[in-house]
């Protein structure tokens, strides 16, 4: 079932995202070489609790963490570990919270110190990506739209887009109806409109779309073994436009200005 | 965190879907926020829906079922049926 959400709980939930933002800042911080991502998980867990929110991620189905920590050819839901990061690691990191009942989900691909143009280039389209799904997000316009012009973006640049997972309305549960494909037809799907919540995460490889799910149940990777990134943001659809409830202060990715998504976008 | 495609839902979910199939089979409802604006005979109610539009709503069998007294000024939850928008059930009322 479809929730529509009043201003009231939209209001509740920017509240939520902006914990979420500025955990989410200071794990782009420490994503360094030489952290294991146990660390950062712990980092996440007290961030989220001293904002007075609950980490959504612990426990979502026998989640182990608080936040799901993705390694260079791992695309999401990886479990935070021993894993120690390295120069030229590209780190997806997806978090979540819960604050007053209402979730809030968003998630970025950082480099860990210097890494090569080409991954580089995956996080800028991948990035692109994201903002230019948020613009599809109008009333009126059709999830179709949305998928399409991410798929396209992607595609364009010679990656793949992942079809096994999609993104999800969020609010008083992480994941809600209606599913968010990155790829679609225009025009076609559910229509859009005022109140509607959605987190839009395209998940974008180097090489072949195609992934595999690891022994532990979660860890998802790429069959060919290529790069793959993800960035994640919480935005509701408004009268006037979209709105990201997950924005950061800063911390964008350096790239994004050109993209940046019209001022009144900004929640 | 990215949710897996058609997905594995939770336990607890699954039970709570099956009940709901058997009892309503029906199509997607939509769920907003209402306030009560007036009693109307039979359990049914005058909703305001917090986008502006008024609506004819009846009283869940659930919450008849616990007496939740509803009465006007009440927050409410409203599931509207996707054919008919001027029509609704009440899901849920707010403390």
């Amino acid at each position: 079932m479809v929730t529509l959400k009043s201003p009231r709980e939209i209001d509740l939930m920017r509240r939520s995202g902006k914990i979420t933002s500025r955990v989410l800042t200071e794990l782009m911080k420490a994503a360094r070489p030489g952290i294991a991502t146990s660390e950062l998980d712990r980092l996440a867990e007290h961030g989220i609790r001293q904002g007075g929110g609950i980490p959504t991620f612990k426990g979502y189905n026998g989640f182990p963490g608080s936040i799901c920590a993705s390694v260079n050819a791992e695309v999401v839901h990886g479990i935070p570990g021993s894993r120690v990061l390295r120069e030229g690691d590209l780190l997806s990191i997806d978090i979540g919270t819960t604050l007053d009942g209402y979730v809030s989900d968003s998630a970025v691909t950082v480099p860990v110190g210097a890494v090569s143009d080409a991954a580089q280039r995956l996080l800028e389209v991948t990035q692109e990506c994201l903002t230019i799904g948020i613009a599809q997000m109008q009333n009126g316009k059709r999830l179709g739209d949305i998928g399409a012009a991410v798929q396209d973006h992607a595609e364009r640049h010679g990656y793949g887009v992942v079809r096994e997972l999609v993104g999800h309305g969020v609010g008083r549960e992480m994941h809600e109806e209606p599913q968010v494909p990155n790829y679609g037809k225009p025009g076609t799907g559910m229509e859009l409109r005022p109140g509607l919540v959605l987190a839009i995460e395209p998940m974008i490889t180097q090489g072949r779309p195609g992934i595999r799910i690891l022994d532990d149940g979660w860890t998802v990777v790429t069959a060919d073994g290529k790069l793959a990134a993800h960035f994640e943001h919480t935005i509701a659809v408004t009268d006037d436009g979209p709105k990201i409830l997950t924005l950061r202060d800063y911390g964008e990715h350096p790239g994004i200005e050109r993209y940046r998504p019209p001022r009144e976008a900004i929640a | 965190m990215a949710r897996r495609r058609g997905g594995r839902p939770s336990r607890g979910k699954a039970t709570a879907e099956k009940a709901a199939k058997t009892a309503t089979p029906k199509e997607e409802a939509i769920e907003v926020e209402g306030t009560i604006v007036e009693p109307l005979p039979n359990a049914m109610f005058r909703v305001e829906l917090t986008t502006g539009q008024r609506v004819l709503a009846h009283v869940s069998g659930k919450i008849r079922m616990h007496f939740i007294r509803i009465l006007p000024g009440d927050r409410v939850l409203v599931e509207l049926s996707p054919y008919d928008l001027t029509h609704g059930r009440i899901t849920y009322r707010y403390k």
